[in-house]
């Protein structure tokens, strides 16, 4: 019986920069993972959508435009309506550091600053995965 | 774990989306639930039709697949998708990057697109892909698509489960000897030459021409060779006719069903290979002793072929 850990990366909402995204794609593949990336500019629906029909287990957001705090509560709303709380979501980018606390009690369980070692998040999905 | 198989069943063909998808992982994973699904499904089920599409990396098979399906929505067809990229051999993760170019039916309520790793870690194809498939039949999608890279024999024995195969590839893919060698040339039903406003894309089709009117009966299928531009798409109205011609051809021939017992007997082969492995070489492979009989043999006092009758007790 093979538990391999399924992960979706996403950019959510307008910036168009995935350097950061396919480098945590390409890291957490390489740590034996299979990492679904979707691509650029997608909306919570577009998110929420694959992540249930890919039946992830952690969902990675990388965002960069600032816009986070407007765009992650929509998609813990959705999943959360979906009855898919149980995803593990993280998410990474330039996300100001003022907004974690809120960001946390939406129920984001890590943000991962830039400079941040992939081996780093590859342990706290391992972790959070198996609890 | 499941505490209702028949709950399971229900909420499967009734087409509720995380049900469908936690079946998948349920056959994916191998867990003892899938088992008692798949046993069911397999005895009540008919696949949906199958059309299988392969070609090398960045041919366009994913922007064809996104513009075929979009023509089956027009109709009100609902359809499942099977998008599957390579395991690495070395890390067992896989990268699965094909709802990148399927972004405009992404949000439709009747398309399904699940991406899948090959796995099948030891050589053989993954079961999981045709359970997969019936699971899609089961929630009721009509038409469902296989998407997969075409590079190697695991590719060719997924696309041999359809009951139509389209093969994509592009002006620049090389000369008729390279088109001639085996492989996924020998499978295709429908061939598309994609980026026809490259250069060179009427020589490609000249070429495969030639290739697939070698075929020996005349009397059977002639694959018809298409010129398509799937970003600005055109020539896909032609590959959905083709593949409804293909339908007709199979139905009209008796073939659709021939074909169908080829997989499920391809499929027996999966699973019995599959036991095998786990039940007599995956031990096998965890022992100590097999890796001194690697140093063994390595140091030339021991040969393959006696150890592994050795350790299969033949």
């Amino acid at each position: 019986m093979d538990n391999i850990i399924k992960v979706l990366i996403a950019k959510p909402g307008l910036d168009g920069h995935d350097r950061g995204a396919k480098v945590i794609a390409r890291g957490l593949k390489e740590a034996g993972m299979e990492v679904v990336y979707t691509g650029l500019r997608q909306t919570p629906e577009q998110i929420v959508r694959s992540a249930i029909q890919e039946d992830v287990d952690v969902i990675g957001l990388s965002i960069l435009s600032g816009a986070h705090s407007y765009l992650f509560p929509e998609i813990m709303n959705r999943l959360k309506k979906a009855d898919r709380s149980d995803v593990v979501v993280i998410a990474g980018g330039i996300i100001p550091e003022d907004d974690h606390k809120k960001l946390k009690e939406l129920g984001i369980k890590a943000i991962f600053q830039p400079g941040t070692p992939i081996s780093k998040i590859v342990d706290f999905i391992e972790n959070e995965v198996q609890k | 774990m499941v505490d209702n198989i028949d709950q399971l069943y229900a909420d499967i063909q009734r087409g509720n989306e995380n049900t469908i998808a936690k079946a998948i992982s349920m056959v994916e994973d191998g867990t003892k639930d899938a088992v008692k699904l798949m046993k069911k499904v397999y005895r009540n089920i008919e696949p949906a039709y199958l059309v299988g599409i392969s070609g090398p990396p960045g041919s366009g098979k994913s922007t064809i697949t996104q513009s075929i399906v979009q023509l089956w929505r027009k109709e009100n067809i609902k359809v499942a998708i099977i998008a599957i990229d390579p395991t690495s051999h070395f890390s067992g993760g896989a990268l699965l990057g094909d709802r990148i170019r399927m972004d405009k039916i992404s949000t439709d309520q009747g398309v399904f697109i699940r991406s899948m790793a090959t796995r099948g870690s030891l050589g053989g194809l993954n079961s999981s892909i045709y359970d997969t498939v019936l699971i899609f039949s089961l929630a009721g999608f009509e038409y469902i698509i296989i998407e997969t890279v075409g590079v190697g024999q695991n590719e060719i024995d997924i696309v041999k489960l359809a009951d139509t195969t389209i093969f994509v590839t592009v002006p620049e893919a090389g000369d008729e000897i390279q088109a001639y060698k085996a492989g996924l040339m020998e499978v295709g039903d429908i061939f598309v030459v994609n980026k026809a406003d490259r250069p060179k894309s009427k020589q490609m089709v000249l070429t495969i021409e030639q290739l697939v009117s070698f075929r020996e009966d005349k009397n059977i299928w002639m694959p018809p060779v298409l010129a398509t531009n799937a970003l600005k798409e055109e020539g896909i109205t032609d590959i959905k006719k083709r593949i409804n011609d293909h339908h007709i051809y199979l139905q009209e021939n008796d073939l659709l069903q021939k074909n169908r017992r080829e997989v499920i007997r391809a499929q027996m082969i999966n699973l019995m290979e599959k036991k095998l492995n786990e039940k007599y070489i995956s031990p096998i492979l965890k022992d100590q002793k097999f890796f001194k009989h690697i140093e063994l043999i390595c140091k030339k006092k021991e040969d393959p072929y006696s150890v592994v009758n050795e350790l299969l007790l033949l």
